[in-house]
């Protein structure tokens, strides 16, 4: 794809977009667009049969909408993360394929017939499952976004990565199928002194945490589908922990084991990682809970303006992991004014919820902000709000609110503004 | 055996469970039988373990930095390491344990992890001799440098937080909005084209 705009090729490539549109403008006047006066090829010869694409993959025209990494983030790609590539979707379900990654210790390739899931610890009868008794409980479909607790973290010092894929493309939201955590331990018996559960999975990391009872025993899943179909391997097949608004790294995926305790384990993820340092020099632990936000996903960096003045349509994202949202509002000048956006689609707890704002673009800079609420109330706050409460080396749980500046040439760029 | 009230599953036995509970916690609970020491750490440190972490702890590259880092927690550029920021030394085990080496986990005997445990103290100056021996016995009396560096989520006590504090909608800022910096002038975004 080299006629896709970018930030890079946008300007040096100049508007070639839209000299092409002129082109074509001028080619219609003249007698018609070849698009529709010329016979093409689909319109002419028979395509693939339907034994060709047995599991079908997106048409050659959308191969760039990737997952996308940072290799200088990490030391290596093995524990490492990638990125949703936000600004090419739409709605708010993300396609399995697109859903960002973050492993420990790479991908587990696990065979479900050698899959177990252990409860043990505090309860009466310590019990292993396999998958297929997994699937004779009773299932609940739910549709909940997971958001890793480092999504923007390089953004704390700053305007740093361009692209919203990169400073917010963390996130997820799909369909899970799976049964309550809550009737596999009622199944083990919980004893009477217990009042935590560490999910631990199956891969090189063992990754692992603390979570509270009343947590496990709320809503929290064991799932083995997403958006219909078996978990993905980098999801965790076959089964991962669902764990509604909170930091994904709890969402343990090749979920092999759930100890019961009566305190908290104090593991690597939860004292080395996943503490938020502030600036008295005291770190905050236990920061479970992903507060409201929101970002605009088109226009940004990756997806800027082509089509100049007029109509204009702002989409992002808001979710919260509160509850439902119950706001989006989006200034075009800064924050100096704002609008209500609005919302659609559903509106689900813990879920992701699709914004538009319409409007007709004069052809001036523009610094698009959005601004959600959630159904507690709480106001999604500025980067400089969060700062001044919490220093600029917490790494985790940067919701601040996210500008991105529009040149008057549609070119979209991540800023930091006064 | 009868359980639950979908009868699902089967009891596990001790030695599954045995195979799999290997965590540890900060009272000491779960630690196995088994010591070592600080020399038979450092042996092992530097045969499994020295060349992502380092000789010293200081790493290599991106690599996890071990050791160091003392009273950085405030700086701008803080350190964070076994010594300077993690609260209890059972984390240490247990982390080494289940996901060390990093492409060889759960090759380490159990031996293995008290030696390596005792090297960490050692490379942060924690212990200070070289014969120290770890063991489930003495583990307990080891405290790390900052266990009392963590504080329970307040995050509803920041100002930005306050409950159903209406925003404002219209004249919220004064003059026109200006940049005070840009991502692109810094430029370490990957080629969105993918190509390098």
């Amino acid at each position: 794809m080299t006629d896709r705009p970018t930030r890079r090729n946008f300007i040096t490539g100049g508007l070639a977009a839209g000299t092409a549109l002129a082109a074509s403008a001028a080619a219609a006047r003249a007698g018609g667009d070849p698009a529709i006066t010329e016979i093409q090829d689909w319109n002419r010869y028979p395509g693939d049969g339907v034994d060709v694409r047995p599991y079908g993959a997106p048409s050659q025209y959308e191969a760039h909408v990737v997952r996308r990494s940072v290799p200088w983030l990490t030391a290596d790609p093995i524990s490492s993360v990638n990125f949703t590539p936000l600004h090419e979707l739409d709605g708010i379900i993300t396609p399995n394929g697109l859903c960002f990654e973050r492993h420990h210790a790479g991908i587990a390739e696990i065979d479900p017939a050698m899959h177990r899931l252990m409860i043990h610890g505090l309860v009466d009868t310590p019990l292993v499952f396999t998958m297929a008794d997994l699937m004779r409980f009773p299932r609940e479909n739910r549709i909940y976004f997971l958001e890793c607790a480092a999504n923007s973290g390089m953004e704390w010092r700053g305007a740093q990565l361009n692209g919203c894929q990169y400073t917010h493309g963390m996130v997820h939201c799909v369909m899970y199928t799976g049964v309550r955590l809550r009737h596999l331990l009622e199944e083990a018996g919980i004893r009477g002194s217990a009042a935590w559960v560490m999910p631990e999975g199956a891969d090189a990391s063992a990754m692992s945490r603390s979570i509270p009872l009343e947590k496990a025993l709320d809503d929290c899943l064991v799932a083995f589908r997403m958006n219909g179909e078996a978990l993905r391997p980098e999801q965790g097949y076959p089964l991962r922990l669902v764990v509604p608004g909170w930091e994904g790294n709890m969402w343990v995926k090749w979920l092999r084991r759930i100890e019961v305790g009566d305190k908290p384990w104090h593991l690597r993820e939860e004292t080395s990682k996943y503490t938020d340092l502030l600036a008295s020099g005291k770190a905050r632990r236990f920061t479970w809970t992903m507060d409201v936000k929101s970002v605009i996903t088109s226009p940004s960096p990756q997806a800027p303006v082509t089509h100049g003045k007029g109509r204009m349509v702002v989409t992002g994202l808001a979710w919260s992991g509160a509850g439902t949202i119950k706001r989006v509002d989006v200034t075009v000048d800064g924050g100096r004014n704002w609008t209500t956006a609005r919302i659609d689609g559903p509106s689900l707890p813990m879920a992701l919820h699709r914004f538009y704002h319409e409007f007709d673009w004069d052809g001036s800079d523009l610094f698009l902000q959005s601004r959600a609420i959630d159904e507690a109330g709480v106001v999604q706050p500025t980067k400089d709000a969060l700062r001044a409460a919490r220093g600029e080396n917490s790494i985790y749980h940067n919701n601040g609110i996210q500008t991105w500046h529009v040149a008057k040439d549609g070119v979209v760029e991540n800023v930091e503004i006064s | 055996a009868s359980h639950g009230t979908f009868h699902l599953g089967r009891p596990a036995t001790e030695a599954e469970i045995a195979a799999w509970d290997i965590d540890v916690r900060p009272d000491g609970t779960g630690l196995p039988a088994g010591s070592g020491t600080v020399m038979q750490g450092e042996a092992i440190y530097t045969e499994q373990c020295a060349a992502c972490h380092g000789d010293f702890g200081e790493a290599i590259g991106r690599w996890p930095v071990l050791a160091g880092g003392y009273d950085t927690l405030t700086r701008e550029r803080p350190v964070k390491t076994v010594g300077s920021y993690w609260p209890y030394l059972s984390t240490v085990y247990d982390y080494v344990r289940r996901a060390m080496p990093f492409g060889n986990a759960r090759s380490l005997s159990d031996d293995d992890v008290y030696a390596l445990t005792a090297y960490v103290l050692y490379l942060n100056d924690v212990v200070t001799d070289e014969e120290f021996e770890l063991s489930r016995e003495n583990f307990g009396t080891i405290r790390l440098p900052n266990e009392d560096g963590f504080v329970g989520d307040d995050r509803e006590a920041e100002p930005a937080y306050a409950k159903a504090a209406e925003p404002c909608m219209s004249d919220c800022r004064p003059g026109k909005a200006e940049i005070v910096q840009h991502a692109a002038v810094l430029d370490v975004t990957p080629d969105a084209e993918g190509d390098d």
